[in-house]
């Protein structure tokens, strides 16, 4: 029987239909890849070299445009401010989101069902649409025109979800663990940040990486939020600078492969989070 | 055990879970709630600039809907959006699917191609509009390169430019961003369905053609159901890829202008007319909120029908 089943599927598969959903995925690793391959091989060339023959290959020792990218633009500022927004926001979001999923995972409470609903609410709502109110909002309280607009949006906006993630992890961890260390006196807090939580940081890399994300790549709100040049985060300040360089398409090219190197290397480095965190409100 | 859960919590205990939620709750309701709550209020007052001033019932969702100079905006917006959903569903998540189903078999090669088709998932779009806008360009863009190294001079097109090619090209470009996200959703629905469902079909002798349709397909509802919604959402607040791409107007003509465009040009202006409309903005922020919260709603319940439990 186990022969027969592990030797159904080969037998069933014809050769020719092998062979084309190779040609598929081949073709389609070349169509997802390829552009970024250009992109990169264009940084290194000089804008009229990108005109005349934009398929050969690039003089690799040829980094003026890296160099003038980073020396002569704004774009380590905007890197600087990315880092600092996304970093700070993924950390409130950490803080918050395990606060909220720690009491809901391991308190029974009647408010349990209603807390539970609440962040359900503010995972559906696209708060892209209420960004009028928030722009007042911000306004009001002086935070318009700074980092700390977009940190506490991106932790809104994140929030709910690693409250469902936090809160769906430690409910699985036995209550035993909790009752041990009860018994020895050691007090709720104490429980928490000791026993519990060094056990919680699978689902903390992929409420990370599932909001780490998004909040990198984010323009809408920086768009809204910031007109100072000095506080514009990585793809904001994409947009002043490829205005800038509108004819210099070396230049351009730098840019955009100076702004996509990060996030790229870090998900080749590690791809199996990144897609397990990408995916993970999508996959149950 | 000396201290069961079923005890009545001591009022340290109580204190203790109120400092666990009370600042999540606390920075959700004034962060969301509110400013959620708040842009539906805004829509039905005026608004001159920042300061917001009488209360004019329904006025604006009037103007948006069927007023002279908003409506007819408004609605050719909303059918390049249909446009986008309809032609995504079925290249994105249609391709999604495809894709899925032949790295399913674990070929040659699978986890290099899976990782390829994930690379421009994670750039931002941002990145990706920009990457596409030199590809397209009319003279320099690589895309007409090819066309005319291949001999095809007659098929290059100013393709960002053309009122015919334009709104495609971004679609396509979408594509390109997101086809990955679909693709590796299915797959690990795919991976859920017990591998001797598949075999039994297989030893029954069903071809892939009827395996795909009648088996894989009813099996990854469950992925179909977000995948669909979740395009839905996306579809309706398109905003980034229009915006670098065509720029705030939705150029050539208004025919690649969608309701994020509209929405952004309502609320907070462009070069060619700096007028802002908080109020107009609102009311058209509140009845796209409606409409895809009432769509999305009776598409994910039909969609659930089609579940099956295994």
């Amino acid at each position: 029987m186990t022969a027969l089943t592990s030797q159904a599927p080969a037998s069933r598969q014809p050769i020719s239909f092998a062979l084309l959903a190779q040609v598929i995925l081949i073709a389609n690793s070349f169509i997802m890849l390829y552009p970024v391959v250009v992109m990169v091989l264009s940084a290194f060339k000089t804008t009229g070299e990108i005109f005349e023959h934009p398929f050969a290959l690039p003089d690799f020792t040829q980094v003026g445009n890296f160099a003038k990218v980073l020396g002569e633009t704004a774009m380590p500022t905007y890197f600087v401010n990315s880092i600092l927004v996304t970093g700070t926001s993924v950390l409130l979001i950490l803080v918050l989101g395990t606060m909220a999923g720690y009491a809901v995972a391991r308190y029974e409470s009647r408010t349990n069902t209603f807390i539970l609903l609440f962040f359900l609410a503010g995972l559906m709502l696209p708060l892209k649409l209420a960004v009028i109110p928030l722009f007042i909002l911000l306004r009001d309280l002086g935070l318009l025109d700074s980092r700390w607009s977009l940190i506490v949006t991106y932790t809104a906006i994140g929030l709910p979800s690693a409250v469902f993630i936090m809160a769906g992890f430690l409910r699985t961890l036995p209550s035993e663990l909790e009752d041990a260390a009860r018994i020895d006196g050691a007090s709720e807090p104490r429980i928490m940040w000791s026993v519990m939580l060094p056990l919680a940081r699978p689902p903390m890399a992929i409420a990370a990486i599932q909001n780490a994300v998004p909040i990198w790549n984010d323009f809408f709100f920086p768009l809204v939020f910031i007109q100072t040049d000095a506080r514009k985060t990585l793809p904001q300040g994409l947009t002043t600078f490829m205005g800038e360089y509108t004819t210099d398409w070396g230049m351009l090219f730098a840019g955009l492969t100076i702004a996509a190197a990060p996030i790229t290397l870090l998900y080749i480095a590690l791809s199996r989070q990144f897609i397990q965190g990408m995916t993970a409100g999508a996959v149950k | 055990m000396l201290v069961s859960r079923k005890q009545a919590p001591s009022l340290k205990r109580q204190l203790w879970v109120a400092f666990l939620v009370v600042p999540p709750i606390v920075f959700m309701s004034l962060f969301v709630v509110y400013p959620i709550l708040s842009a539906f209020a805004y829509a039905f007052y005026d608004w001159q600039g920042l300061a917001r001033g009488e209360f004019v019932g329904l006025k604006n969702f009037k103007e948006v809907l069927f007023g002279a100079t908003m409506a007819p905006v408004v609605w050719n917006a909303f059918l390049h959006n249909v446009y986008a959903l309809v032609a995504l569903m079925i290249i994105q998540n249609g391709g999604g699917f495809l894709l899925a189903w032949l790295l399913y078999k674990e070929p040659f090669g699978f986890r290099f191609h899976r990782i390829a088709v994930f690379v421009p998932v994670v750039l931002s779009t941002i990145i990706v509009g920009f990457l596409w806008k030199l590809f397209l360009n009319p003279n320099f863009g690589i895309i007409n390169q090819a066309l005319y190294s291949l001999g095809l001079d007659s098929w290059a097109k100013p393709w960002l430019g053309d009122s015919s090619t334009a709104l495609g090209a971004l679609i396509l470009a979408n594509a390109w961003h997101f086809v990955g996200f679909p693709t590796l959703v299915y797959l690990a629905g795919m991976q859920r369905i017990p591998s001797e469902i598949i075999e039994a079909a297989r030893l029954d002798g069903t071809n892939e053609w009827q395996l795909l349709k009648n088996i894989v397909w009813p099996l990854v509802a469950p992925s179909t159901t977000i995948l669909f919604t979740l395009l839905f959402i996306g579809a309706f607040n398109w905003f980034e890829i229009p915006y670098v791409m065509v720029g705030l107007d939705g150029s050539p003509f208004g025919t690649t202008d969608v309701l994020g465009l509209v929405f952004y040009r309502t609320a907070f202006g462009n070069q060619s007319a700096s007028i802002q409309n908080f109020g107009m903005g609102s009311a058209l922020a509140t009845l796209l909120f409606l409409f895809i919260v009432v769509f999305a709603s009776m598409l994910t319940l039909w969609l659930r029908r089609r579940e099956i439990q295994f």
